[in-house]
């Protein structure tokens, strides 16, 4: 059993208004998989069903192969895009009252709050209320709280809104760090640095259909087009221009470099390699830069989405 | 995993814990005792204030019906004119004047009376005086006409009709007061406890939309156990405050009167009944002994049940609705157009409770909306009082649960779509598509 998760074929309407369709996921034990997929995809509807929040009209959720059922609560913790606390209660009590919800004994909840407070040092906000306290702080209770029964399945939606630089890559550091652990991480959001950073796997959602699914890696191969960058030095440029658009598809290329290059993206056609195309640069120029093009997770999900 | 009484404890302990909720609870009996005192004193005041007024009587007809009272002594002048005893009680600073003018013919006797004041009499002053005077001419005209008095006086029988049923119970007009006092007491008090706290709930739910704290609770727990577990939280903590507020009310009232010295419940009595009590043959004594009887007359222990039954039953179906509007809405501002399909009903059965049981019990009127579950519980608390079948108590009974089984089935729906709704305001229809999702 690889997948801790398994969405299939998980259909859910609101009304007319068809939220999910057929939508299938996997989601390998162990890994951080990141759930892409424009506003108004269907994302949240999907972490919903995962939750027990929202019942789907058709197809089945399993958690480690069993079907979700209630005892599966305090497998799975929750951020939520849309999140908050008790304003008007006091930090501690919160936190004790939430991880009860979860399943926690008071005393194991008290002692795993002290480790965790200590860690992140924030002993001190204990007796504080949240209306006190600032917006970032307040994130990080709740990022106590969604982690602290030490659940096999961790859920993230937008985990990095509201943290300054140093704070945000703190949080980073302890996600990585849970999944060490064991835990595995579903990780749902619009910053695609963040997603090439962390994800190992991906699935992409758009108007309600699953439209890509597989390790970043993978995925990333596949949509690479056989193109490089590449910065020449020539005597005559235009010459060279002229002479390479003629045999490649040669588009104007954006990079740093020391010397004044001619810097241009060369498109290959299947059955050439980058050898044929070094081999054929060299009887022409210097190549002081030669680097395939990688498309970026921002890149995959842009074209994607408008291909769909 | 059962989490009801983690959410029962948390809901009870914040209202109790929170500052407003604690200050309206101790505030609440002392501005009421101390308002009840301020009155009570100032109207014991009042009546210890012993009013002077002068007679001057020139017919000298009716000098014996004015005896001295506690709050009011007469003084009467002889021999002097009316300017000059004008003068007299101005300068004895006297309440007033009461001026009969010498006359012979009795029919024309209401145009030579006249009371002089510096500042205007009362009310019940002026009537006093008047009933006084009426009587006295009254029996002056009937010896003029030759009627002995005293064979009228003799003659004079007092009524109260006793009351039967054909099952022997014995009741009789103050009966029915006291019932009455019972059942609008009871339903009022229900009514109360509905608006008071079924708002409450309400915010508590709109708080946790607000601080967007929702989706993390209803990750843990089931939507229906979390408006539950709200709903017997909070009115726990309503009976919390009811019974505070009745033992430390009854304790400063206690305090207050003894050190004022001033008998708070007295005061509270109208006078006027105390008088006519005390003016009637049988005297407060037998009023005391069919009080006692009305009490062991009503069927306490079935009101004692039913008044169990029918408030939480009651309180439930409305409060699950409150929730269900504080779901449906993002703030305060907007529940204003589902609060009006709500304290109707409401408004309505205490209305019938005061104008129609009152008249009519057992009538058409009060049958139908005892029945009916969203007036049945105040309507069916004034009703019973007065005896009603039990199985007529059981079937209502058994219409309100079954309405309360469905509002809370309905406001769950409601609940578990709308507290991640955020944004627009619903409209009804919108509601109802709610329920199939």
């Amino acid at each position: 059993m690889s997948n801790l998760l398994e969405v299939s074929e998980v259909s859910k309407h609101f009304g007319d208004f068809k939220a999910l369709n057929n939508v299938s996921i996997q989601v390998p034990k162990g890994s951080i998989f990141g759930l892409l997929g424009p506003n108004g995809a269907g994302k949240t509807t999907l972490i919903r069903v995962i939750n027990q929040i929202t019942m789907p009209d058709s197809g089945e959720v399993r958690l480690d192969g069993d079907l979700l059922n209630p005892t599966h609560i305090k497998d799975i913790g929750y951020l939520p895009e849309e999140r908050g606390l008790y304003k008007s209660m006091k930090v501690g009590e919160q936190a004790l009252y939430l991880a009860q919800l979860k399943g926690l004994s008071k005393i194991e909840a008290k002692k795993r709050l002290k480790y965790w407070f200590d860690r992140l040092e924030i002993g001190d906000w204990w007796n504080k209320k949240i209306q006190e306290l600032s917006k970032g702080m307040a994130q990080k209770i709740q990022f106590v709280v969604t982690v602290l029964h030490n659940p096999k399945l961790l859920i993230f939606d937008e985990p990095f809104s509201g943290f300054d630089p140093i704070n945000a890559n703190l949080i980073k550091d302890e996600i990585l760090r849970l999944r060490e652990e064991g835990a595995t991480v579903i990780f749902s959001t619009h910053r695609m640095e963040s997603v090439e950073e962390l994800c190992d796997d991906i699935a992409l959602i758009n108007k309600s259909n699953k439209i890509l699914e597989g390790k970043l890696i993978d995925i990333k191969r596949k949509y690479k087009t056989n193109t490089f960058e590449v910065g020449l030095e020539a005597e005559n440029k235009t010459a060279l221009n002229t002479n390479l658009a003629e045999k490649f598809i040669v588009t104007e290329a954006n990079f740093k470099s020391l010397n004044n290059d001619l810097k241009l993206n060369i498109k290959l056609s299947e059955n050439e390699t980058a050898q044929d195309l070094i081999s054929f640069l060299n009887q022409k120029a210097r190549i002081n830069h030669f680097v395939e093009v990688i498309p970026s997770a921002n890149d995959i999900f842009i074209q994607t989405i408008q291909n769909n | 995993m059962n989490h009801l009484p983690l959410i029962i404890k948390r809901e009870y302990l914040t209202k109790v814990k929170n500052k407003s909720f604690i200050v309206m609870t101790i505030l609440s009996p002392i501005i009421m005792i101390a308002l009840i005192a301020v009155v009570a004193y100032l109207s014991n005041l009042n009546n210890e204030k012993v009013r002077v007024i002068s007679i001057l009587d020139e017919s000298g007809l009716v000098k014996t019906v004015f005896k001295d009272s506690d709050n009011i002594n007469y003084d009467f002048l002889e021999g002097v004119s009316l300017e000059i005893a004008k003068e007299l009680v101005n300068e004895t600073s006297n309440y007033g004047l009461l001026h009969i003018e010498n006359i012979k013919n009795l029919d024309s006797v209401s145009n030579h009376i006249k009371f002089y004041s510096e500042e205007s009499p009362s009310l019940s002053l002026i009537s006093d005086l008047e009933r006084k005077l009426e009587k006295a001419f009254t029996n002056l005209k009937m010896e003029e006409a030759g009627i002995d008095i005293s064979k009228i006086e003799a003659s004079k029988v007092n009524i109260n009709i006793g009351q039967e049923n054909f099952s022997g119970e014995e009741s009789s007009k103050i009966d029915s007061v006291i019932k009455l006092i019972f059942g609008c007491a009871a339903g009022y008090l229900l009514f109360m406890f509905i608006i008071i706290y079924g708002n409450m709930i309400m915010r508590s739910v709109i708080e946790e939309k607000t601080s967007r704290i929702i989706e993390v609770i209803i990750s843990s727990v089931k939507p229906v156990q979390l408006m539950l577990g709200k709903i017997i939280g909070t009115s726990l903590a309503g009976i919390t405050q009811f019974v505070i507020w009745v033992v430390f009310g009854g304790l400063l009232m206690t305090i207050v009167s003894l050190v004022l010295g001033i008998s708070l419940m007295d005061s509270s009595l109208p006078q006027q009944e105390l008088m006519e009590m005390a003016s009637n043959n049988q005297g407060v004594e037998f009023y005391f002994e069919s009080f006692k009887q009305a009490l062991s007359n009503m069927p306490l222990i079935n009101l004692i049940i039913a008044f169990i039954f029918f408030f939480i039953g009651g309180y439930l179906l409305y409060s699950s609705l409150y929730a269900a509007i504080g779901a449906a809405v993002d703030n305060e501002t907007d529940t204003q157009q589902f609060m009006l399909p709500i304290l109707m009903p409401l408004i309505l059965a205490v209305y019938i409770g005061i104008f129609t049981v009152i008249e009519d019990p057992h009538g058409t009127v009060s049958t139908v909306f005892s029945y009916i579950p969203f007036t049945s519980p105040v309507v069916m608390l004034m009703r019973i009082p007065f005896g009603v079948p039990i199985w007529q108590q059981v079937l209502s009974l058994l219409v309100l649960i079954g309405t309360f089984m469905f509002t809370v089935w309905f406001a769950a729906k409601i609940y578990r779509v709308g507290i991640l709704m955020y944004g627009k305001k619903p409209s009804y229809k919108e509601l109802l598509k709610w329920i199939k999702y």
